[in-house]
């Protein structure tokens, strides 16, 4: 089978898995080296597809051949897809074209599993050895990890990779179980274990090397001892699926966030179960919950980067389900009134984190102008964050909310109705060409 | 205040000539000189050389006087800088502030240097106002720099490089890209630093940047006919680009917000949109008919920010 051909089948058999980013590796080029590539921190999106999504990595599967049978995935056993197999070479011939032409930040390689999950794992870590060692590519490498492998793979496969990744491809072990009945919800959580390890034990040896001192030698020589290994400086990523069990929203939210505290994950993916051709009988073909999936995206916002624990964001006692109308901080925000309005001159970063439609970037701009002087509405206006969700939760200055405002019953209504108006005067009012020729300087 | 001694009394406003559109180092320069002048903002005018090919063309414009006939309240940074009886009274700003300054000099606005200059005046008169993040100029700044930088990521992301050989038959991979503002100079580094070890060049209509594995060479500005066209290779790019597009999960203005229109025409992949779209309308369309239109959908870029 010709390369291209193959390629059409592996990165057809990839596209399901969200996981796809290629950030958190800082300080990377190919200044003094042979290969090419770099690696400055923010990852790049190449390009997008009209499914809305970005295009940063080579994103392929090494094989679609697989011995398992999980029943949501096209490449179990039982589906009748067309299978294909790349060669190691091929793969590295690809990547290394593909960033070439500059349309890629590097490769990320996954597999079905063939004969065992060892001789599979080698495969892996072989794509990415002769990347690294052959061509001295010094780009992006995100390798998917066999959970049941040898964890002296799993070392080597991180001293390669810039990012790993094991799915956890459920929210429940009881799903997993269900749908995807050769794997081990144990064995995911223990080679996730490992992972978050080995990237704990190389970030403390590097602290350690950064701190110390250099050691003279002699000659007047002077040298650091020599660097540790490096491994996955990038972290550990995983991907749940969303829709293809009867995990509610609160399960999905806890089991996140026991990834975050307890392996400490960059990034868990939340991919909505996709229709696949070929389907299991199991599961029914249906529409993909893309809202729901989105909103579960905003709840992980809020419990990374905005100090929401995850049963505040889905108080127990609950449906359990997020809210598919309106934001879950909207949402926490109309259960919590008694907390607002939030005098935004004088309330600490927390609660300014808490209003809704504030972000972390007009937060950190409301409390530097406020340290100089006294905000009033004409600043919220000036950061475009005026919008009706903001002014019913804030006071300033010179704004109050209608007495009663926020009591009312028909608050949540009413901020819909604003907010799908606001929506249209921005698609109609080209907002953002406008900015720059409001400056009237001359 | 002392009186200003480039002829402020005579009425007549003074131009600043710096050496080219993104020419932040002069800008600087003249603006400290200025500062420690007193000149007021709108006794300014800023002017810059067009492009860098008129340096690369017509070498030192003042060297051999072409411009100094009309020219009198015409100066150069450098010109300027002789001016200054003594070092002025500092203006401090913060690292990051002066990234965004050094940003929205790239800006096409040909207000951006006036904007720039008024801001630091005002800084000077009134030092408090450097930490007001949310005033009305300073978030002008910012909305420049912001433009610019999105521009440098985009051209970072959107350029297409493809093989190609120079006159003397070294291979060489060339790309063709038509920034919105002036970065070709800004974005160029990236590119040096990922393939040091490749011959490349980026043409735009405005410059045309180098790297002969030593040093980034400039050039005036190119047209696109003189980039090469598709290679056999650029097939294998274009499959990849349609298998790994999921049908199931059509979102168009997701893609249109990160991709816009304008930059289409020099990406290659963007050619396969229409069919995948159409293919994937009849495939799937009735059940996402059934979904709705959400605008609020997006990974985790949408989700982030406006939570
Ligand atoms: S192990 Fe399961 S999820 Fe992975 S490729 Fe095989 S069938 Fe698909």
């Amino acid at each position: 089978m010709q390369t291209i051909a193959k390629l059409r089948i592996l990165a057809d058999a990839a596209k399901y898995d969200a996981s796809c980013a290629s950030s958190g590796v800082k300080g990377r080029d190919s200044l003094g080296g042979k290969g090419m590539g770099s690696a400055e921190g923010m990852g790049i999106c190449h390009s997008y597809t009209p499914d809305g999504r970005c295009v940063s990595l080579l994103k392929i599967l090494l094989t679609n051949f697989c011995i398992y049978d999980c029943r949501y995935c096209i490449n179990r056993k039982s589906s009748n897809v067309q299978r294909a197999r790349f060669t190691a070479a091929e793969v590295v011939a690809l990547t290394l074209d593909f960033y070439r032409r500059n349309c890629i930040e590097g490769l990320f390689l996954s597999s079905g599993i063939i004969q065992s999950s060892n001789y599979t794992m080698e495969q892996l870590v072989e794509v990415a050895r002769s990347l690294r060692e052959d061509h001295d590519f010094r780009g992006y490498i995100h390798l998917k990890t066999i959970p049941d492998a040898d964890p002296q793979l799993l070392a080597l496969a991180g001293r390669h990779a810039d990012r790993l990744s094991i799915n956890i491809e459920l929210p429940t072990s009881q799903g997993l179980q269900q749908l995807a009945p050769e794997k081990s919800a144990s064995g995911i959580a223990s080679a996730m274990g490992d992972v978050a390890r080995h990237i704990d034990e190389a970030r403390q040896e590097g602290q350690a090397h950064a701190a110390q001192k250099p050691v003279s030698l002699p000659g007047a020589q002077r040298a650091r001892r020599a660097r540790p290994a490096r491994y996955a400086p990038g972290g550990q990523s995983t991907q749940m699926i969303v829709g293809a069990d009867g995990a509610s929203d609160a399960v999905i939210l806890r089991t996140s966030s026991a990834l975050y505290t307890g392996h400490r994950l960059r990034r868990v993916y939340y991919s909505a179960f996709s229709p696949i051709p070929n389907a299991s009988a199991d599961l029914p073909l249906q529409a993909p919950p893309l809202i729901r999936e989105h909103r579960l995206y905003q709840a992980d916002w809020l419990m990374r980067f905005y100090g929401f624990a995850h049963e505040e964001i889905i108080a127990p006692g609950a449906t359990g389900m997020l809210d598919l109308e309106i934001d879950p901080k909207l949402a926490w925000a109309l259960a919590h009134r008694q907390h607002f309005p939030i005098n935004l001159n004088r309330a600490p970063k927390e609660w300014l984190l808490r209003v809704p439609g504030l972000g972390g970037r007009s937060v950190e701009r409301l409390l530097a102008a406020r340290s100089v002087r006294s905000l009033r509405l004409a600043d919220l206006q000036q950061l475009h964050v005026a919008s009706a969700k903001v002014l019913a939760f804030v006071e300033l200055a010179d704004y109050h909310p209608r007495p009663g405002a926020l009591e009312s019953a028909q608050l949540r209504e009413q901020l819909i109705a604003q907010m799908a108006q606001g929506a249209v005067q921005r698609r109609h009012s080209g907002m953002h060409l406008t900015a720059a020729g409001q400056m009237a300087l001359f | 205040m002392r009186a200003a001694p480039y002829g402020a009394e005579s009425g007549q406003a003074l131009s600043v000539l710096l050496d080219a559109p993104d020419d932040f180092a002069g800008f600087r320069q003249a603006a400290r000189a200025l500062l420690a002048l007193g000149a007021a903002p709108d006794g300014v005018h800023w002017r810059w050389n067009d492009t860098l090919a008129t340096r690369a063309a017509e070498g030192d414009l003042f060297a051999d006087g072409k411009l100094s006939s009309a020219q009198d309240r015409v100066l150069t940074p450098d010109a300027l800088d002789l001016l200054v009886p003594a070092p002025g009274r500092p203006v401090h700003i913060r690292k990051a502030q002066l990234a965004v300054l050094r940003d929205a000099c790239c800006h096409r606005n040909p207000a951006r240097f006036a904007l720039c200059y008024r801001w630091l005046w005002r800084v000077q008169r009134m030092p408090q106002l450097a930490g007001d993040a949310l005033d009305a100029d300073w978030r002008d700044l910012e909305r420049l720099a912001h433009a610019v930088g999105r521009e440098i990521h985009k051209m970072h992301a959107f350029v297409r490089f493809r093989p190609a050989q120079d006159a003397s038959g070294e291979p060489l991979h060339v790309a063709w890209f038509e920034p919105e503002h002036h970065i070709v100079r800004a974005a160029s580094g990236f590119f040096m630093r990922r393939f040091t070890n490749m011959r490349w060049a980026i043409l735009s209509p405005d410059c045309s940047v180098l790297w002969d594995l030593h040093a980034l060479q400039w050039a005036p500005g190119a047209t696109a006919a003189q980039a090469p066209g598709p290679d056999a290779g650029e097939a294998l790019w274009l499959a990849y680009y349609q298998s790994t597009f999921n049908p199931a999960r059509l979102k168009e203005q997701a893609m249109l917000r990160e991709m816009p229109r304008r930059y289409w025409k020099n990406l290659p992949e963007t050619q396969a949109i229409s069919a995948l779209v159409a293919t994937a309308r009849s495939r799937t369309g009735h059940m996402l008919a059934a979904m709705g239109d959400d605008p609020g959908e997006g990974e985790a870029a949408g989700a982030g920010e406006d939570s």
